[in-house]
C-alpha cells in the first residue's frame, strides 16, 4: 500500500514542479496569456504544447497496452457528448480563471507557498465544487420526479 | 496584438510543459488514472473512500512541490493579486464550473487533448474563450 501511494505522490511532485518551471503558478503569467488585447505573453501556449506533445505518446502507449503498468484497469472518461453542461461549465470555469489567473493545479502549488490569497481561492474552490454537487443532485431529483 | 517579448519564457515554459505532460501521461500509463486536478480534488473531498488515498497522495505531492524545488533553486513566490472578495469569487466559479464541465486546464487541456478527445477540445475552447473575454472586459472594457 505504501509503495503504491509513493507513485501518485511522486507524480504530484513532478506535476507541481512542472507547473512552477513553466511559470503557470504565477497568475500574472497566465493573465498575460489571456490578455490578447494588451501585452500578450504566449508562454502558456508552449506549456500546453509541451505537455500535449509528451502526453500524446504516454496516452497512446497506455491505450495500446490496455492496462496500466501497475496492473489497474485504465479509467478513461467514457462521456463523449459535447453538451450544454460541458460548454457552460467550461465557460463558468473560464470566467473564474480570467478573474484571478489561477486554475486548480497552480492553486494547490501556490498553497504550498503558504500564500493566504491561494488559501482563500482554494477554500472557495472547494465550496464551489460542493455547490455544483448539490445543484446537480437537486436537478437530478427534479428530473426523476418529472419522469415518475 | 502586441507580443510581450520581455516576459515571454519559451524554453522554461516548454520544459515545464513537458514535465506536466510527463506527470499526466505517467499517471495514466502507470496508474490508469486521469490527473485532472479539479477531478482529483473533488474525488479527494467526496469520492469513494478507497479512491481517496491516491488522490490525497497526488495532491500532497503538488502541495510540496515548491518545498522540493526550493532545495535546488530559489523560486519567487507566486504574487497572487486581487482582493479576497475577488479571489473568493474566482475560486467559487472555478470550482463550480470545473465540476459542471467535468474538468479544467489539466483534465481537458492536458489529458483530454493528449487523448485526442473532441469533447475535451470543445471544453478547452470554451474556457479559453471565456478567459480571453473576462480579461478583456476587466482590463480594457471596464478600465
Amino acid at each position: 500500500m505504501r509503495n503504491t501511494l509513493l507513485v501518485p505522490f511522486a507524480l504530484g511532485l513532478l506535476f507541481g514542479a512542472g507547473l512552477q518551471v513553466s511559470g503557470m503558478t504565477s497568475p500574472s503569467k497566465v493573465l498575460g496569456f489571456l490578455d490578447i488585447a494588451g501585452a500578450f505573453d504566449p508562454s502558456l501556449a508552449l506549456v500546453m504544447g509541451g505537455a500535449v506533445a509528451v502526453g500524446v505518446v504516454a496516452f497512446r502507449l497506455a491505450k495500446a497496452r490496455g492496462r496500466a503498468l501497475l496492473g489497474a484497469p485504465l479509467q478513461a472518461p467514457t462521456a463523449s457528448a459535447i453538451d450544454a453542461p460541458l460548454l457552460i461549465g467550461g465557460a463558468i470555469f473560464g470566467v473564474g480563471w480570467g478573474m484571478a489567473g489561477i486554475c486548480p493545479g497552480p492553486a494547490i502549488v501556490d498553497l504550498g507557498f503558504l500564500d493566504t490569497g491561494a488559501l482563500v481561492f482554494v477554500v472557495a474552490m472547494g465550496v464551489g465544487m460542493g455547490l455544483e454537487r448539490l445543484a446537480s443532485r437537486i436537478s437530478r431529483r427534479a428530473a426523476d420526479g418529472a419522469d415518475g | 496584438m502586441q507580443v510581450d517579448w520581455v516576459r515571454f519564457t519559451p524554453s522554461a515554459s516548454l520544459a515545464g510543459g513537458a514535465m506536466i505532460g510527463l506527470a499526466a501521461g505517467l499517471s495514466f500509463l502507470l496508474l490508469g488514472r486521469i490527473a485532472g486536478v479539479s477531478g482529483v480534488v473533488a474525488g479527494a473531498l467526496a469520492g469513494p473512500l478507497g479512491e481517496r488515498a491516491w488522490r490525497v497522495a497526488f495532491l500532497t505531492g503538488l502541495f510540496l512541490a515548491p518545498s522540493l524545488l526550493a532545495l535546488f533553486v530559489t523560486a519567487a513566490p507566486p504574487e497572487i493579486e486581487g482582493s479576497w472578495t475577488r479571489l473568493a469569487a474566482a475560486g467559487l466559479l472555478v470550482g463550480f464550473g470545473s465540476r459542471l464541465g467535468s474538468g479544467c486546464t489539466s483534465g481537458h487541456g492536458v489529458c483530454g487533448l493528449s487523448r485526442l478527445s473532441p469533447r475535451s477540445l470543445a471544453a478547452t475552447a470554451s474556457f479559453m474563450a471565456a478567459g480571453f473575454a473576462t480579461v478583456y472586459v476587466l482590463r480594457h472594457a471596464l478600465s
